[in-house]
């Protein structure tokens, strides 16, 4: 059993995006803030913070999930994975230049969760039907594409990806 | 893997018209953008939670935030008193005495209102602090309904207007009455159009600095102009216009106008920076920005027309009541005006009457939402059209065609004051058709029906303005009172292209991106230009009012980006390259009129082997100035204003050019509805435009769907409801409805391009047409699908699933209550 | 947005939450998954003292099958045994049960309908039960299925039926001293056939009115919720016809329907005929 006090700062430790990373917060403190404002990881975007936009959605221990529900202290030893770990040496990923390929995103403040997502989604379901790349999708809301490039985008990687024989970028 | 759009084109000035990739995505796939939240704040930023009323309309008898300053971690509560001492109350476009401060002074009159301000240093022990600010409320008696509120004995919002109803204009162009006794036919709807809004999923945010000596504020915000408001702003704080410094970030989550009405907030925060004695950063949240953000007006229509035996209509009667909420905020009551000329809409009817009210309720003050006017206006023409031909048993396409402006005859002047400057309706009409596939749509129809299925077809052709007329709100003064106030007309929008000492191009432009790829565009614009490739351009699309080139009209709305923006910066790259024609003439030894700028090169015309490189062309202009020809005033760095010469101020007779160009489209919608369960399913949607020449096809494509996807949620979910008592039944994301990615389906899109004569690229406005033809093009399928027996004051925005049952049930009396 | 302060407890073992329960009582609340009780948190629309966080409990993971129930709930379809799901299992996890389809066939047909994928990735089956909404998928098709949950205190264990256990609109049979310790889904009974369909106004949100039923040889069982304020089961003998119309009409009216911003009463009552009527037939 581990006590976090109100009021107190206390350690926390993740592994965030393949590096180990510690910060100080109140036991209060959501995942969500924590990995933007204590770590620095501004790619995770808030639109909401109860649970509908996505916007803020982050691998933990390799699934997919919102950082707005969850506290900082009850990541604390997790895996992190955030959109800032995708691209390798500065070079996009698959699924991320699908995304430019197919004009996936006009104001980019949707994309981050929805890349976080489509890489656990497709990491489970690597040849997915249509509806269930919408169906996936549907935990996110995007108010400027009206989604078209997304799944187009989604699909499109899948289909490389098995091409390719099933080794993937991310 | 590039597409072959990537590739460099084999002649010089067509990267203008291709489907380029964004030079934007790569940064924001990587989580590297800069939004506003993201953007580094001095240390010592204190943080900022604002208390909010949870009544609709009460006098506000004590405050007191002891208990609150005395909590750890607060610096600074900010309440009416303080603002009633630092700040004016905002100036409002009809001369009424209304007070509308930044936060409420003594009294609030919508849920949501901003009360108080607490700022602490950092946002979790601030709204700890909220809870400890004691407010007590004497309620006073609502008014939520628009036509209740405009009733003698309502409750009245602001006492020393002493009326609900702030502005009574009427028109009359023609003569409409005499068109009407001599109708053979009157057709008459009555609609409301209800309160949405666009929901960026970037909320607002504000980092603000009060400066000492004087110096007045420094302000870091998601606001997205019209800079005009910068004057309402720094007339609030009682300082020059200089002395307000806005500054944008890189890059924002969207806007669709929303973030306009942000600028009360800047004022607040303005003020708790002046009072805290330190920076002060506010992120709105999304409940804040459900409740308190801005909605777009709901409006009570009543439309009639004087309609021939064959629908063609000879008049229009309008008669529009909007519901703008708590105050008359600015631009209102620009939600009429920026219809107000083109208000005959496609349609070739010369004479036309209008009444508009404005009326205040006990709601979130309205404002800019992504379309601005056209929803309100086109729900009511378009389901009028629907219903001309329902009554005089006519093919609806028929009452289109009758009806259109006639392909040959623009630019063509409507009778209230819009000069459509281009466009072939026609054309457009039998395009959209063919990608419909109309004929097929009908047969299913046919096949559907007899199986006892509710199949229905809807049509909407809407006239799409933009680049607004500054001086189109004073429509809504009198002549008289015009003449008074002096005449305001125009839209500024400037652009400057710099060369610097290598050779580089950098951009900045006015138009405050929200997203929608201006950065990739003006590189394509600019490349052509300057016989560069986009790679080559730098956009700056951040903003800094006291750096840049700007003026009232510049910022992110009423589609100007395309016509108004981009081509100042065409125009500004054209004058960059003459000036560098003329310092290069001389060593290419050709008259400058006879350089030629193409692949990086400039050379002779009749000397192409004989080339500069552009880089060493530019460069000699920095860094041997000596070798400048006579005359030539160093430095490369051009500034191009430039305003429509078409859009004069509202003449004697409250005629407007509301805008400097109209696009056009006509939508397609099949559907059928579910007779288990009252719901939609879209069959088909097609969806045509005509915007001018298109500057990059993809982005123009994605701002169809953008729009399809927001005129969707519109016409079949989103909606701000109030309960009677004023409470906010819409604020959460999991009560305000959203389409996700199951309930959009894909338009089939399809563009003819007719230039407009009156912006330097022939470009229109093409991001809001879906949000005015998408809601009413459904809404007159599922009119279609319910049959001519339906009432059709009973299609009401949205169509949920419940309404529409209700509406299956009354018109076949078929499910028992 | 953000929440209030608060002692958060990482309990390791399902002594440790009870420990704490005992001594905090109605100041603790119980963190699983959080897609329920986070959101309330950061609107400040729960403050709790204590959070209990159950995620790392390993007793609480496991997901056990042909556990006895002891529900003594006669209407629903005779079986023997129970999937009996830890408080701490994902909707994801069971919803990837290989077996879970053969088991309880209903739950298999409700999951997808739950949220998204990204909240079923996080959220538990017990958080749901715990959370009681009227509208939820699963306390519906614990209740159509005459399902058990195992409470946990120091003062013992105790299970109660789901019918005794939602007491309405997010008010359980849960003391504050109380784990939901296991929740136990009935195994599916030979020749029993099951369905589940609902209405939302999007896909994934909460149902305008959700149906579950269970037809056997010789009944119906029918289970509909969000229209009122808990999940209402009905047994009825194999009605077809205008008497299942009439059992359906007379159910929806029973109901307490409301009107709200997203439906009136008259259209929840309309689904719960047409669903009720469309699921029957399918399953006869
Ligand atoms: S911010 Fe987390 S889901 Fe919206
Ligand atoms: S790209 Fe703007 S919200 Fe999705």
């Amino acid at each position: 059993m581990r006590r976090y006090s109100r009021g107190e700062q206390h350690r926390v430790e993740v592994v965030l995006d393949g590096r180990s990373r510690e910060g100080r917060c109140e036991s209060r403190m959501l995942l969500s803030d924590f990995l933007r404002h204590v770590l620095g990881a501004t790619g995770v975007h808030v639109g909401c913070e109860h649970g509908v936009c996505g916007a803020c959605t982050v691998i933990v221990d390799g699934v997919a999930q919102r950082s707005c529900l969850a506290l900082a202290v009850a990541a604390d030893g997790r895996d992190v994975r955030t959109v800032h770990g995708l691209a390798r040496d500065d070079v996009l990923s698959d699924l991320q230049q699908a995304f430019r390929r197919h004009h996936a995103l006009q104001c980019g403040f949707c994309t981050p969760g929805i890349l976080m997502s489509a890489t656990d989604f497709l990491a489970r379901n690597p040849a997915p039907t249509e509806q269930a790349v919408r169906e996936m999708l549907s935990g996110h809301l995007c108010r400027c594409t009206g989604y078209t490039g997304i799944v187009a985008a989604i699909l499109d990687v899948a289909a490389l990806r098995r091409e390719r024989g099933g080794t993937q970028a991310a | 893997m590039k597409d072959d759009a990537q590739a460099r084109p084999a002649s010089q000035g067509t990267w203008v018209g291709r489907p380029l990739e964004r030079f934007e995505d790569e940064a924001l796939l990587a989580g590297r953008g800069c939004y506003a939240d993201d953007a580094p704040v001095r240390p010592g930023t204190l943080a900022a939670a604002v208390l909010r009323s949870p009544y609709a309309h009460a006098q506000i008898s004590r405050i007191d935030a002891a208990r609150a300053l005395a909590m750890p971690g607060v610096r600074a509560v900010v309440t009416g008193a303080d603002v009633e001492a630092w700040t004016s109350p905002f100036i409002v476009s009809v001369k009424q005495p209304m007070r509308h401060w930044c936060l409420a002074v003594d009294r609030v009159r919508y849920a949501g209102e901003p009360v108080a301000v607490v700022v602490a240093e950092d946002r979790y022990l601030a709204e700890d602090a909220l809870e400890a600010i004691e407010v007590d409320y004497d309620e006073l008696p609502p008014v939520i309904d628009p036509v209740a509120a405009a009733q003698p004995d309502a409750s009245i919002l602001h006492a020393d207007v002493g009326s609900n109803v702030v502005s009574d204009r009427s028109y009359r162009y023609g003569d409409p009455d005499a068109a009407f006794a001599e109708a053979a036919h009157r057709v008459r709807i009555d609609v409301r159009y209800p309160r949405n809004s666009g929901t960026p999923i970037e909320c607002g945010v504000v980092v603000a600095e009060h400066l000492p000596g004087g110096a007045g504020y420094d302000v870091l915000s998601n606001f997205m102009g019209p800079m005009s408001l910068a004057a309402v702003m720094s007339l609030a704080l009682r300082i020059p216009a200089a002395r307000l410094r806005l500054r944008a970030p890189r890059h924002a989550g969207g806007s669709f106008g929303v973030k306009q009405a942000l600028f009360p907030m800047i004022v607040a925060m303005c003020v708790a920076s002046r009072k805290a004695g330190a920076p002060v950063k506010w992120v709105e949240d999304r409940l804040e920005h459900l409740v308190g953000a801005t909605s777009a007006t709901g409006r009570v229509t009543t439309l009639e027309a004087a309609v021939g035996d064959d629908g063609r209509i000879t008049a229009l009667a309008w008669d529009q009541l909007d519901d703008c909420g708590a105050y008359l905020r600015a631009p209102e009551p620009a939600t009429f005006y920026r219809m107000h000329g083109c208000l005959t809409g496609a349609y070739a009817i010369a004479r036309l009457r209008v009444r508009n009210r404005v009326v205040l309720t006990n709601k979130t003050p309205a404002g800019l939402v992504r379309g601005f006017g056209g929803p309100q206006v086109y729900f009511a023409l378009e389901r009028l059209v629907q219903r001309i031909a329902v009554e005089l048993g006519l093919d609806p396409l028929d009452v289109f065609r009758r009806n259109f402006v006639p392909s040959g005859a623009f630019p063509y002047r409507a009778p209230a004051g819009a000069l459509l400057d281009s466009g072939d309706y026609a054309a457009v009409l039998e395009r959209a058709l063919a990608s419909a596939g109309v004929d097929d749509l009908r047969a299913r129809r046919s096949a559907a029906r007899s199986a006892g299925r509710l199949y229905g077809i809807g049509f909407a052709a809407i006239v799409e303005p933009s680049i607004s007329n500054m001086g189109y709100i004073t429509a809504v003064l009198t002549p008289e009172a015009r003449a008074k106030a002096g005449p305001k007309n125009g839209a500024i929008a400037a652009a400057t292209v710099a060369v610097d000492l290598l050779g580089g191009v950098t951009v900045g432009v006015d138009s405050l991106p929200q997203g929608q790829g201006h950065a990739t565009t003006i590189a394509q614009v600019v490349a052509d230009a300057l016989g560069l490739a986009p790679q080559d351009i730098t956009v700056d699309v951040e903003f800094d009012s006291r750096k840049d080139g700007w003026s009232v009209a510049a910022g992110n709305y009423s589609s100007r980006f395309a016509g108004a923006t981009a081509g100042a910066a065409h125009l500004a790259a054209l004058r960059v390259r003459e000036r560098l024609a003329r310092i290069a003439a001389g060593a290419l030894g050709c008259a400058p009129a006879d350089v030629v700028f193409e692949r990086g090169k400039l050379f002779a015309r009749s000397n192409p082997g004989g080339a500069l490189s552009f880089a060493r062309a530019a460069g000699n202009a920095h860094w041997a100035p000596a070798l400048l020809p006579e005359g030539e005033m160093p430095g490369l760095r051009e500034t191009v204003f430039w305003t429509p010469d078409v859009l004069a101020a509202p003449d004697g007779h409250d005629r407007v050019n509301t805008s400097a160009t109209y696009g056009f489209a006509f939508d397609v919608c099949a559907l059928e509805i579910d007779r288990a369960t009252g719901s939609v399913h879209i069959d088909r949607y097609a969806t045509t435009h005509d915007a001018g020449r298109i500057l990059n096809p993809a982005l123009a494509d994605g701002q169809v769907r953008g729009g399809f996807a927001q005129g969707l949620g519109a016409a079949l979910m989103e909606e701000f409801v109030y309960a009677p008592d004023g409470s906010f039944r819409s604020g959460s994301f999991a009560d305000y409805l959203v389409p996700t990615a199951m309930e959009v389906p894909e338009p089939a899109i399809a563009h003819l391009e007719t230039p407009s004569p009156f912006t330097p690229l022939g470009a229109k406005g093409i991001g809001e047409a879906n949000n005015m033809s998408t809601p009413v093009c459904i809404a007159n399928a599922i009119a279609d699908a319910l049959g001519a027996g339906v009432d059709p004051a009973a299609i009401e925005l949205p169509m949920t699933p419940s309404k529409i049952l209700a509406l299956v049930a009354a018109t076949e009396r078929m499910v028992s209550r | 947005m953000k929440p209030a302060a608060v002692d958060y407890v990482r309990a390791d073992s399902v002594a440790e939450v009870t420990a704490i329960l005992a001594e905090c009582g109605d100041d603790a609340r119980v963190l699983a998954g959080g897609q329920s009780l986070m959101p309330m948190l950061n609107m400040r629309l729960a403050a709790p003292r204590v959070l209990v966080d159950i995620s790392r409990v390993a007793e609480l993971a496991r997901i056990r099958s042909g556990v006895a129930d002891h529900a003594s709930d006669g209407g629903r379809a005779a079986a023997s045994g129970a999937v009996a799901v830890g408080a701490a299992v994902t909707q994801a996890r069971l919803e990837a049960r290989p077996t879970l389809a053969r088991e309880v066939p209903m739950v298999a047909l409700a999951l997808p309908y739950i949220g998204h994928f990204q909240t079923r990735n996080r959220g538990t089956i017990g958080g749901s039960i715990a959370h009681a909404d009227p509208s939820a998928e699963l306390p519906l098709v614990l209740a159509a299925l005459g399902g058990e949950v195992a409470l946990r205190s120091q003062r013992g264990t105790r299970r109660v039926a789901a019918r005794s256990f939602f007491a309405g609109m997010l008010t359980t049979d849960c003391r504050p001293d109380e784990l939901v310790e296991e929740v136990l889904f009935p195994l599916a009974g030979e020749g029993a056939r099951y369905g589940f369909r609902e209405v939302a106004l999007r896909h994934g949100d909460f149902a305008l009115a959700a149906v579950a039923a269970t037809v056997t040889r010789d009944a119906i069982r029918i289970a509909v919720g969000g229209v009122a304020d808990r999940p209402q089961v009905e047994t009825w003998p194999r009605l077809a016809g205008s008497a299942l119309d009439d059992a359906l009409d007379a159910l929806a009216r029973r109901l307490d329907a409301r009107d709200d911003a997203h439906a009136s009463a008259s259209y929840r009552r309309h689904l719960v005929r047409t669903l009720g009527r469309s699921l029957v037939e399918e399953l006869a």
